[in-house]
């Protein structure tokens, strides 16, 4: 394991932020904690970092105990969401700092920082400074700076957070690509689940400082642990006291076995898919279908349709709802 | 500040085109006096005493500025303020570390501590370094056994400085280092710079200009002092007499042109400052 | 609202920081108390405790030492009260006019524009760059006996509220430029579109904005009035009962070794400009809380 946070507790004044936490992070992995915010994911990401120190338990970087250690001595590498970048020097001081740190020699330093610029497509802004930059170019800058040091574990906080949608979009796959270039062992925070599945190959979600769920994209979307992660991972509806993720409802004219009777309330098409709005009972619902699907139904308000989960769909029992 | 200036001015223009001249009028009314104000309160006294000094060309000028005594007062000026500017800039960026960086309880009293100088009349700050470390009270005595005489002598006026200068380093450089915030010390530290070598990589390049500000203004203040060092400095002549006793000494010896010349330098002085701040003024 | 500016930088800026607005999360999760801290502290208050307070204290306990009758007799004495009372009188009325004046002046130098603004500008912080005593002999060359005006104030009380009147110009000016820099145009075009007039416009939408600054300024500005003692020395003249202020009148109960009566005056000073501090930040409070 590259890091091993055991039971970690930390509060901000009375303030539970972090309750009993315990996560495992393999070597070379991928790892988004997942949340939404407040939810505890930033600091825990300091914690290991050392930037915050923990009330009670453990962290260990490398199987060493760095729970005392001062964030100079973890070798990790820190990316933060507002990117930090040294605005009073250029692009290849700021990721020469490290190194110069470490009084490594001139010529080295200058090989390695080149080659980290290349790898960051920033080899062209080398003599700039931070404010010349774009969002985009800054982050990559503060990723190329925490990289060059060879850290042991690479640690995003909301990397992308501050970037616009566009970019932001080709940041994550660009995330990925390099991800399986270096292999060093990365954590990200994120509150946006689409960028968490899409990005990382292991999810922790974290919701009022204590770990919800922990397991493989597809895992924590198709088999929630409970109704908040079921509701945090995607859209759900209720439909006979259980949370069923929309697309996995399916409507037909006739009754089947399971189905129960709606009331057809709106249709709204986008694009491909079809919202679907309905009344089951005295309570509002919807199902997401295709184009196909509600023209071969011919769908129209007014409509009594059946509805049920298609049959292997995960859903949620929700007692006392 | 440009920014919003052009606003206004395009505003301005734009209101004078769809209101009446009153408007207008009133406006000239309004900078009429604020400039007359000024022009009277301000720059005709000022220009007025230049005029005076250069009245009779440069050579008298310099020529009371190089005598034997102005020249003494010329160097016990320089040294007053060296002390205290070094003194107050030391404890300036620590205390500001200190009140932006750290957690402690009473910190809004030490705040305060720091701004009281601030209120407190020149000649009470002489009076109260008189009562610690004069020849009668018990610290002075002692201080003065060990054959440090403070009161009537160099560290006596250095004290009295670094009092009324105190509180304008921390205070150009508090709000600069708020702004700043601390992710880049912290994304340092990460990078595995020790906390000495955060401060001096990453804190103060961060705070420089704000730093040179408030030093420019500590240098201002502590050249020109006049209440607190005329009171623990005894006013002996060529010995414990700064520039600006200089100033009030000549004059009430009759003797103008040094008073004038000695003045005339001073406000050059403050010209340069004031230029200077205004090139250092942090910028929104 | 951003850094004041030169000089009045000490007291402004500080009180700009307490209504600043709370700084990002970052800066939340300050360094714990940690050795460094402890060090750090106590470095700071032993400079300010030498320095500042031990001294201050002890002109407190200097003006007690013959008991509250000697302090009171000291402080009445005919020449200290009519220094105390022709201080706090002129400093009031000073710190009106710059009220009034230096809200004009800053008016002026935002909204307004003529060429050599820019100048007029940085004219207005030379009063805090200027050393006090120059200040009175400028001011004592142009308004005394040899007037080129024909104008002699020297030796009068007019005299002393011009000196005073110059060293407190950029308090007001530079407490409310920048509020009035950064008030929002629209409000004022919006009352315009409700058919406000340009005078209904600025009494009923920028004079409330305003207020808070003004009344900081003004605080300030009384406040150094009352301890102000360079700029007076030459102009005043110095004659008790007349137009001695209560700054030189210390200094001449120092000269005359008084201590205790000096500490007596000293006292009452700190205590007026401690209150006018105090009412200051209550009036900064009340004003960040309707901001």
């Amino acid at each position: 394991m590259a890091i091993e946070v055991r039971d970690v507790n930390k509060s901000f004044g009375t303030t539970p932020v972090l309750r009993d936490v315990s996560v495992d992070v393999a070597s070379g992995s991928l790892t988004a904690l997942l949340g939404p915010s407040g939810g505890g994911k930033s600091t825990l990401l300091r914690v290991i970092a050392g930037l915050e120190h923990p009330d009670t338990g453990t962290v260990r970087i490398s199987g060493v105990d760095a729970t005392r250690l001062a964030p100079q001595r973890r070798n990790v590498g820190f990316v933060f969401q507002h990117y930090a970048a040294f605005k009073h020097m250029t692009v290849f001081r700021n990721v020469a700092f490290g190194l110069e740190i470490r009084k490594r020699p001139k010529d080295e330093i200058r090989r390695r920082v080149m080659e980290l610029l290349e790898l960051v497509h920033l080899e062209q802004m080398a003599g700039r400074y931070p404010s010349q930059l774009s969002g985009g170019q800054r982050q990559r800058m503060a990723l190329a700076r925490a990289l060059a040091v060879e850290p042991q574990v690479l640690l995003l906080d909301e990397p992308f957070g501050a970037l616009d949608a566009q970019v932001r979009k080709e940041l994550r796959t660009w995330l990925r690509r390099l991800h399986d270039e270096v292999h060093v062992t990365t954590v990200f925070v994120t509150h946006d689940q689409e960028e968490a599945i899409e990005v990382a190959d292991t999810v922790v979600v974290l919701a009022d400082g204590a770990v919800e769920q922990v397991g493989s994209p597809s895992d924590v979307y198709d088999n929630p642990a409970n109704p908040f992660v079921m509701r945090f991972l995607g859209p759900v509806t209720e439909i006979g006291g259980s949370l069923v993720r929309p697309h996995d409802i399916e409507i037909s004219a006739e009754p089947r076995p399971g189905s129960g009777e709606a009331t057809v309330t709106r249709i709204v098409r986008l694009g491909f898919e079809v919202r679907v709005e309905l009344l089951v009972g005295d309570r509002e619902a919807w199902a997401q279908v295709t184009r196909g699907t509600a023209e071969r139904l011919g769908l129209a308000p007014g409509d009594i349709v059946n509805v049920r989960p298609s049959p292997g769909a995960r859903s949620l029992a929700l007692t006392g709802a | 500040m440009a920014d919003s200036a052009k606003n206004n001015v395009e505003h301005d223009v734009e209101h004078d085109v769809t209101h009446d001249t009153k408007h207008g009028v009133a406006r000239y009314v309004l900078r009429t006096t604020a400039v007359a104000y000024l022009f009277f309160l301000l720059v005709l006294p000022v220009g007025l005493i230049v005029w005076r000094t250069f009245g009779d060309g440069l050579g008298p000028f310099l020529e009371a500025l190089t005598s034997p005594s102005a020249l003494h007062a010329f160097r016990v000026t320089l040294v007053v303020a060296l002390w205290a500017v070094v003194l107050n800039t030391v404890f300036g960026v620590g205390a500001a570390l200190l009140l932006v960086r750290h957690d402690f309880p009473g910190k809004r009293l030490l705040g305060a501590f720091i701004d009281l100088p601030m209120a407190v009349s020149p000649v009470v700050v002489g009076l109260a370094l008189i009562l610690l470390y004069g020849r009668f009270s018990p610290v002075g005595g002692l201080l003065e056994s060990w054959g440090l005489q403070v009161i009537f002598s160099t560290p006596g006026m250095v004290l009295a400085t670094v009092f009324v200068a105190l509180p304008l380093v921390v205070r150009s450089v508090v709000p600069v280092l708020e702004e700043l915030g601390d992710e880049q010390e912290q994304a340092a530290h990460t990078l595995g710079a020790s906390r000495l070598q955060t401060f001096l990589r990453i804190t103060l390049p961060g705070i420089r200009s704000a730093l040179a500000y408030g030093v420019v203004l500590c240098l201002a203040r502590s050249l020109g002092e006049y209440g607190a060092v005329a009171v623990v400095s005894g006013r002996l002549v060529d010995q414990t007499q700064t520039l600006t006793l200089f100033v009030e000494e000549r004059f009430q010896n009759f003797d103008q042109p040094a008073a004038f010349a000695a003045s005339t330098a001073l406000a050059l002085l403050a010209v340069v400052t004031l230029l200077l701040t205004r090139l250092l003024r942090p910028k929104d | 609202m951003g850094t004041p500016d030169a000089y009045g930088v000490a007291m402004t800026a500080e009180t700009a920081t307490r209504t600043a607005p709370p700084p990002r999360a970052g800066a939340r999760r300050r360094r714990r108390f940690s050795g460094g801290t402890a060090l750090g502290l106590g470095s700071a208050v032993l400079y300010l405790s030498l320095i500042v307070l031990i001294p201050l204290a002890l002109v407190v306990v200097r003006s007690a030492d013959e008991g509250p009758g000697y302090f009171w007799r000291a402080v009445t004495t005919p020449d200290a009260w009519a220094a105390l009372t022709l201080t706090i009188g002129a400093s009031a009325v000073v710190a009106l006019v710059n009220l009034v004046l230096g809200t004009l002046i800053a008016w002026v130098l935002v909204r307004d524009r003529f060429p050599g603004k820019a100048i007029v500008d940085t004219l207005i912080d030379l009063p805090f760059a200027l050393p006090t005593i120059v200040a009175g002999l400028v001011l004592l060359a142009l308004y005394g006996p040899e007037s080129p005006l024909g104008l002699n104030l020297a030796y009068s009380r007019a005299g002393v509220g011009l000196a005073l009147l110059f060293v407190t110009l950029p308090f007001v000016v530079r407490t409310v430029q920048p509020v009035l820099i950064e008030l929002d145009r629209d409000m004022e075009q919006a009352a315009a579109s409700l058919g406000a007039s340009p005078f209904q416009t600025f009494r009923r939408i920028i004079l409330p904005n305003l207020v808070p600054a003004m009344l900081s300024g003004t605080a300030l500005a009384f406040t150094r009035a009352i301890s102000e003692f360079g700029s007076t020395v030459l102009i005043s003249g110095n004659l008790p009962f007349k137009t001695q202020v209560a700054a030189v009148n210390i200094f001449s109960q120092i000269e005359g070794d008084n201590t205790t009566g000096a500490a007596a005056i000293s006292t009452v000073l700190l205590v007026v400009a401690l209150v006018a501090l105090l009412v200051l930040d209550l009036l900064q409070r009340w004003g960040s809380r309707r901001g």
